[in-house]
C-alpha cells in the first residue's frame, strides 16, 4: 500500500492544473474533477490506514532522494483533510456559482489540497516546507477569491504575515543544515539527540522553526490575521482553513519538530502550555463580543486550537491522545459551522446577528447545523467536542496543571455563552419580516452539511475502548515515542 | 563569521521595514530583503573556501571532486526558494495593485475596514 503514498499529492496536484484547461470547454466540468480529484485523495487515506513506513521517491535513498512517510498520525490527518475536503468540495459546486471564475476557484482548491497531503506525508523538513508553501500561496489567493476591499485587505495581511512565517521556518532549515549537514528528519534526529558540539545552533534552529510555525497555526501572540482572513474567505474555504489548514501546515509540523525531531523536555512542554493557555483564554474572548457570525467562528478556531496545544503540551500519554482527538473533532465541528454559516450567507444574504432572528422557522437544515455545531464545540454530550474537552481536562488535572485545568472548564463554559448567543440572536426568537420568503439552501449543500452533522456523532465512537486502542492510542504512540520513531527509520 | 552577521543585519533591516514602513509596495521590499537574507544564509551554509562551482569534469576522481566543491545541497533549496518567493512577490503585487483600485492608496493607514 505504500507505493499508494505519492499519489496523495500527484492527484490532486494534477486535478488542480487539468481544471483551469477545462474549464474553458465546459464549467461544470470543473466541479465534477474537483470532487473526484478530493475523493481520490480519501479513498487512499483510507486504504493507508494502520500503515506506517517510508516511500522513497524514484528509488533514491534518504539523504539524497525525497522521503515520504505516513505513520498513524499522517493518516487521521490526511483522512480528516479527505472528509473535510470532500463536503467543503460537495458545498462549493452551488455555493461558488455565485462567483465567476470557478475554474481558477477549483484549481485553487485543490492545490491547496496537494499541499496539505505533501505536508502531512513528507519525510525532509525542505519538502515539506515546498509543499506549505504551495499550500500557503493558494491559501492567500483563495481568501481573496471575492475580490472586493476588505477581502484583499485580509488576504494582504496574512499573506504578508504567513510569508515571514515560512521565512523563519526556512531559516530554522537552514541553521539546521548549517550545523548538522541534513535536512531529512529521521537523520536529523538521530543528529540532534547525539551529537553535543552545535547546541546553540540546535536550539536556536528549533526555536526558528517552532515561532514560524506558530504564526502559521495562530497561537496567541501570532494570531492577528487570523480573524481578518478566515472569515473572508468564500464559506467552503474558510471551513477548510479553520478546519484543517492551520491544523495541517501549523500544529501537525508543530508537534512533529518538538516530539519527532527535537525531543520533548520540561522546558518546551511549559512553552506550549504558555501558548495554548494564552491561545485559549485570549480566542474566547475575543469570540465573545463578535456580532459577525463567521469572525466569530474564527476566533473560536484560535481557542479551540489552545486546547489542542494544551493536550499535547502536556506530554503526557493522555493529554497527547486528548490533543489528537481534540485535532480531529476540531476540524469536523469548525467545519461543520462554516458551512452552515456560509449556508445562512447564500440564503439570507447577511453574516451579522443583529440582522437575523428566528432563521429556524425558514431553514431547519441549516439551523440545525449550526445548533449541532454549536452543541459539539461547546462539549456537551453525546457529541465528540466533550469527549475530547473531557480527555484533556482529566489530563491536567492527572498532570497536576489544576489552574491550567479550571481555566479549560471556564473557556468551555464561555464557549457555551457565545453560541448561546449566536442560537439566541440568529436562529430562535421572532422572525424578522425581511426572511418570511427565504428558501434553504440547495440539496447539495445540504448533504455537506449532513454528513458532517453525522461525524460530529459519529467521531464519538472513537472513545470506545477498542476504537480507541486501534487509532487514537495508535497515534499518540507515534509522539510518545519521541526522537526514537524517525531516528529508527534509517 | 562575519558574513552570518552581514546576514543577519540584512535580516534585520527587512523586519524593521516591515514593522516601519506604510506603503503596501515598501512593505513587499522589506519582505524580499528579508527572503534575500535568508537565500544568502543558505549559500553562505553550504560555502567553502577557494572552491569550485560543484560540476563534475569528465576524468575527474570523486574524491578530488568532493574535496574542491562546494556543497551543492543549499544551492539547490535555494533555487527552489526563489522560485517560490518570486510566486509570493507576484501574488503580493497583484493584490497590491487590486487594493489600491479599491482605495485609491498604497497607505496602510487608510485601508483598514476590518477590525474587531
Amino acid at each position: 500500500m505504500k507505493e499508494l503514498i505519492p499519489y496523495l499529492v500527484i492527484i490532486p496536484l494534477f486535478a488542480g492544473l487539468l481544471i483551469p484547461v477545462l474549464a474553458r470547454l465546459e464549467r461544470r466540468l470543473s466541479g465534477l474533477i474537483g470532487n473526484l480529484g478530493i475523493l481520490a485523495a480519501l479513498v487512499i487515506s483510507g486504504l493507508l490506514f494502520g500503515e506506517s513506513g517510508e516511500y522513497l521517491v524514484g528509488g533514491w535513498s534518504a539523504p539524497i532522494g525525497i522521503v515520504l512517510r505516513v505513520d498513524m498520525l499522517s493518516v487521521l490527518l490526511l483522512w480528516l483533510i479527505g472528509v473535510v475536503g470532500i463536503c467543503s468540495g460537495i458545498y462549493s459546486v452551488k455555493y461558488m456559482e455565485r462567483y465567476t471564475g470557478s475554474g481558477s476557484y477549483w484549481g485553487l482548491f485543490l492545490l491547496m489540497i496537494a499541499g496539505m497531503n505533501g505536508v502531512v506525508v513528507s519525510g525532509d523538513l525542505f519538502n515539506l516546507y515546498i509543499f506549505l508553501e504551495i499550500a500557503s500561496i493558494a491559501s492567500y489567493a483563495l481568501v481573496g477569491f471575492k475580490g472586493e476591499a476588505e477581502e484583499l485587505e485580509a488576504s494582504f495581511k496574512y499573506a504578508v504575515l504567513s510569508s515571514v512565517g515560512s521565512l523563519f521556518f526556512l531559516l530554522g532549515i537552514g541553521v539546521l543544515y548549517l550545523a548538522y549537514g541534513t535536512v531529512n528528519m529521521g537523520q536529523l534526529a538521530g543528529r540532534l539527540s547525539e551529537e553535543a558540539g552545535a547546541v546553540n545552533l540546535k536550539h536556536f534552529g528549533v526555536v526558528l522553526l517552532i515561532s514560524g510555525v506558530s504564526l502559521k497555526s495562530a497561537l496567541v501572540p501570532f494570531h492577528s490575521w487570523l480573524a481578518d482572513a478566515h472569515p473572508s474567505a468564500p464559506a467552503p474555504v474558510s471551513a477548510m482553513l479553520s478546519g484543517v489548514l492551520i491544523k495541517a501546515i501549523g500544529i501537525y509540523v508543530l508537534v512533529r519538530v518538538v516530539f519527532n525531531i527535537y525531543g520533548f523536555n520540561r522546558s518546551l512542554s511549559y512553552l506550549l502550555l504558555a501558548l495554548g493557555a494564552l491561545s485559549m483564554v485570549g480566542g474566547v474572548l475575543l469570540a465573545i463580543g463578535q456580532w459577525d457570525y463567521k469572525r466569530l467562528l474564527a476566533y473560536h478556531s484560535i481557542s479551540q486550537i489552545g486546547y489542542v496545544i494544551i493536550g499535547i503540551g502536556l506530554g503526557t500519554p493522555l493529554g497527547i491522545m486528548g490533543g489528537i482527538y481534540h485535532l480531529i473533532n476540531h476540524g469536523i465541528f469548525k467545519g461543520l459551522l462554516f458551512l452552515s454559516a456560509g449556508a445562512v450567507e447564500y440564503s439570507a444574504g447577511t453574516r451579522d446577528l443583529r440582522e437575523m432572528g428566528g432563521l429556524s422557522q425558514r431553514l431547519p437544515v441549516t439551523s440545525g447545523a449550526s445548533l449541532i455545531g454549536s452543541l459539539s464545540i461547546s462539549g456537551i454530550p453525546p457529541f465528540n467536542g466533550f469527549f475530547s474537552k473531557l480527555i484533556i481536562i482529566f489530563a491536567c488535572i492527572e498532570a497536576r496543571y489544576y489552574g491550567v485545568a479550571i481555566a479549560a472548564v471556564i473557556v468551555s463554559i464561555l464557549t457555551l455563552a457565545s453560541f448561546m448567543k449566536v442560537l439566541r440572536y440568529g436562529f430562535y426568537g421572532r422572525l424578522n419580516e425581511r426572511f418570511e420568503g427565504l428558501r434553504e439552501a440547495p440539496f447539495s449543500m445540504r448533504v455537506a452539511m449532513l454528513v458532517l452533522i453525522i461525524l460530529c456523532l459519529g467521531m464519538s465512537v472513537l472513545i470506545l475502548p477498542l476504537l480507541r486502542e486501534m487509532v487514537l492510542v495508535e497515534a499518540e504512540k507515534v509522539l510518545s515515542q519521541g526522537i526514537g520513531l524517525l531516528a529508527m527509520g534509517l | 563569521m562575519i558574513i552570518y552577521f552581514l546576514v543577519l543585519i540584512l535580516f534585520s533591516v527587512g523586519v524593521y521595514g516591515l514593522l516601519s514602513q506604510k506603503n503596501l509596495l515598501k512593505l513587499i521590499i522589506s519582505l524580499s530583503i528579508m527572503e534575500s537574507a535568508v537565500n544568502l544564509f543558505l549559500i553562505c551554509a553550504g560555502y567553502r573556501q577557494e572552491a569550485e562551482a560543484p560540476i563534475m569534469s569528465l576524468g575527474q576522481s570523486l574524491e578530488v571532486f568532493v574535496g574542491h566543491s562546494v556543497d551543492p545541497f543549499p544551492q539547490a533549496m535555494v533555487i527552489t526558494a526563489i522560485v517560490i518567493g518570486l510566486g509570493v512577490l507576484a501574488l503580493l503585487i497583484t493584490i497590491a495593485l487590486r487594493l489600491y483600485h479599491r482605495y485609491g492608496t498604497f497607505d496602510i493607514t487608510e485601508i483598514r475596514r476590518l477590525k474587531g
